[in-house]
């Protein structure tokens, strides 16, 4: 899991409040019949921006790119881009391309044409229209393969004609649904940092649908992870891993461990947690706001619990013991479920830094413990 | 393997030999047949031709081969006109299809799923009666006190029954009506095909929905419109019943003709020279026929 940032943005424009936002989503909302596809989701991104929508399967993210595309008109709300109302503009008068999914490319039609086609809808004159489709197809490293139809090309090789014939005509905005859905997972991450150099030598503000956790978090700028058609938090990537808004982030980014308890001491330097659920008490060095005794929750990240043969040193809040339940070898790390007491199994990781690493085997009694700053706590 | 297999007959190939024995059984012989009889010579007799072979004296088998049921055809301008007015029916016939047809296709491909399995019943249905009934019916619509002529004089709009029955106009109508189902089909299941999303990709590159209908669906639906318009124009060509129920006396159609010639005038070498020249005229487009078909099944893959 990399917390560090792959979009362009140095600056924060997020931060300053005086920066204009590129593009406005105003309270924008979609329904199909009496399902609420998006509901009252209002965003800022700015110019140069790699934003990551990010969501399970039905969260609404799809259909708000296709109302940003002009695909889906939507049923409430505005949508602002470069400062223009584009809400009931149509797709072929936006100043916005999109990359689908299935990448659509034309089958009757060569890479080249394909590419060119946009160009040719604009009237560009045939000398530029030339010029500017050899440019593009020099940049994803399809040349060789101007003259090839769509099937015969391969997955990858078909991805990069799709960004070609999207970006050829220099969109104000990219719209990309599961842009590398269909790419094999080691083609995927090589893809994933030729689209964000890619980004950056344009400079044009990608949108990206996604439902893989670890795509948004490399190629986003932002994240704003979605629920049932709404937006629950938006963020940097590190941000939404480290200081997740709700239960259902915490869980949704990444893999976590939480548990429920009630506040027992409640100080604006720290927290204390009775859990039964860990069967102990959690100590977090930051207060919170929650009225005392409220019912709370906290998210502590698999790879932020130590875990030892031995009782730890200054034995105190935050460690507990259990057994090995299952071990998971997964080369650069592992992936310990430790069961409690209690019957709460904890997902602990461990990176495999020696290769004779310490050996700890199923059924071995463990000491798990973590740091008063590593807990997240949410109250929902 | 069995014993069977022994003397080299195995499930596969019977597979394979059975459509080949089916044409050679019902094509191949009655159309060697009907060749021979062009060759030969019309004779009052039963049937109504000399045989090609003939016994010659004690030991000589002579063959008599007579082209002049072909020379025929090509001094009379009857039997050219009726060629030449078969294909201009058959070819108009296709277009007004391809111009009914292509938007029910479309409509039918791009409608709600469960509707569709509807709309192609809807279109299928008329098969369950027969052609001729059907052709009938128009008799009743097209007549001069028919409903058409009715209904048209009860809101006022004519004052005497328009002339539609016996009348090319009538024909048209009925090989169309007739016909329309083999157009639409083979289009829809090539339309049906057709990835949509193409269409908002190319409004997404800024073509206008009519411009992404003129540059992407028409180009990718080209092989069903060529399929479909075979399976008209064919049959169309030698289409004998619909102009001579529908069709006026002046409706002089190669299958008209074939029928004369076969049973009024008895000529059955004549008769048959027609068939031949018929299946000669269509064998270029049932090829064409083919080789897109070929392609369409190549481009499912």
């Amino acid at each position: 899991m990399t917390t560090t940032s792959g979009g362009v943005v140095k600056a924060q424009p997020w931060n300053d409040p005086s920066a204009r936002p590129y593009v406005e989503v105003e309270r924008i909302s979609k329904t199909f019949g009496d399902f609420k596809a998006v509901n009252d989701v209002s965003l800022k991104i700015y110019k140069g921006e790699i934003f990551c929508l990010l969501g399970a399967s039905g969260c609404g993210k799809t259909t708000l790119l296709r109302m940003l595309g002009g695909f889906e008109t939507p049923t409430d709300g505005k949508i602002l881009i470069d400062g223009e109302d584009m809400t009931d503009v149509p797709p072929y008068e936006r100043p916005v391309n999109m990359m689908f999914q299935s990448y659509a490319l034309f089958p009757h039609m060569n890479v080249e044409q394909n590419v060119a086609f946009g160009l040719k809808q604009d009237r560009i004159p045939k000398s530029e229209i030339r010029d500017r489709v050899a440019t593009m197809l020099d940049l994803v490293k399809m040349s060789d393969f101007a003259k090839r139809k769509p099937h015969q090309l391969s997955g990858g090789q078909r991805q990069r004609v799709a960004l070609a014939r999207s970006l050829v005509k220099r969109p104000k905005l990219l719209l990309l649904d599961e842009p590398l859905g269909a790419l094999d997972k080691k083609l995927r991450e090589h893809t994933q940092f030729e689209l964000i150099s890619l980004q950056d030598k344009l400079g044009v503000t990608f949108i990206v649908v996604t439902h893989d956790q670890e795509e948004a978090m490399t190629l986003a700028s932002r994240i704003g992870v979605m629920n049932h058609g709404e937006i629950v938090q938006a963020g940097t990537p590190s941000e939404i891993y480290e200081f997740p808004s709700s239960k259902f982030v915490a869980d949704f980014v990444g893999s976590v461990n939480i548990f429920e308890g009630q506040l027992i001491e409640d100080e604006p330097d720290y927290v204390r947690i009775g859990s039964a659920e860990l069967g102990g008490t959690i100590y977090v060095s930051h207060g919170i706001s929650a009225p005392p005794e409220a019912i709370v929750w906290a998210a502590v990240r698999p790879e932020k619990i130590f875990m030892s043969t031995a009782p730890p040193q200054a034995a105190a809040d935050n460690v507990v013991r259990g057994t090995v339940q299952d071990i998971a070898y997964l080369g650069d790390l592992s992936i310990y479920l430790v069961r409690l007491a209690t019957g709460k199994v904890v997902r602990v990781t461990r990176p495999n830094t020696s290769r004779h690493a310490e050996a700890i085997s199923w059924d071995q009694q463990v000491y798990l413990s973590w740091d008063a700053t590593s807990p997240v706590v949410v109250t929902r | 393997m069995g014993r069977l297999g022994r003397v080299g007959i195995t499930g596969r190939g019977l597979v394979v030999a059975l459509p080949y024995l089916w044409l050679l059984l019902f094509f191949v012989v009655p159309f060697v047949i009907v060749l021979k009889i062009s060759f030969s010579d019309v004779t009052l007799a039963i049937p109504p031709y000399k045989p090609l072979l003939e016994w010659v004296g004690k030991n000589s088998l002579a063959i008599k081969v007579n082209f002049d049921n072909y020379a025929f055809l090509f001094t009379d301008s009857l039997y050219l006109h009726a060629f030449a007015n078969s294909v201009k029916v058959a070819f108009l016939s296709t277009l007004a299809c391809l111009l009914i047809g292509y938007p029910m296709a479309y409509g039918i491909a791009r409608a709600k799923p469960s509707l569709r399995n509807v709309l192609l019943l809807l279109v299928i249905l008329p098969f369950w009666t027969s052609l001729l009934l059907r052709v009938y019916a128009w008799i009743g619509l097209l007549k001069a006190n028919g409903v058409i002529n009715n209904i048209l004089m009860s809101l006022g709009v004519i004052h005497e029954p328009l002339t539609m029955l016996y009348t090319p106009f009538a024909m048209y109508v009925g090989i169309v009506y007739s016909y329309l189902p083999f157009l639409i089909l083979p289009l829809y299941a090539n339309l049906e095909k057709m990835d949509w999303q193409l269409l908002e990709a190319a409004e997404d590159l800024g073509c206008r929905p009519w411009q992404a209908f003129y540059k992407i669906t028409l180009p990718l639906s080209r092989n069903g419109i060529l399929a479909g318009s075979m399976l008209v124009f064919i049959p169309a060509v030698g289409e004998f019943v619909i102009p001579a129920l529908l069709g006026g006396p002046n409706a002089l159609m190669i299958g008209r003709v074939l029928w004369d010639e076969f049973f009024s005038n008895r000529a059955w070498p004549v008769a048959s020279a027609v068939a031949i020249l018929l299946l000669i005229l269509l064998v270029p487009f049932m090829m064409w026929y083919q080789s897109v078909q070929a392609r369409e099944t190549a481009g499912a893959r």
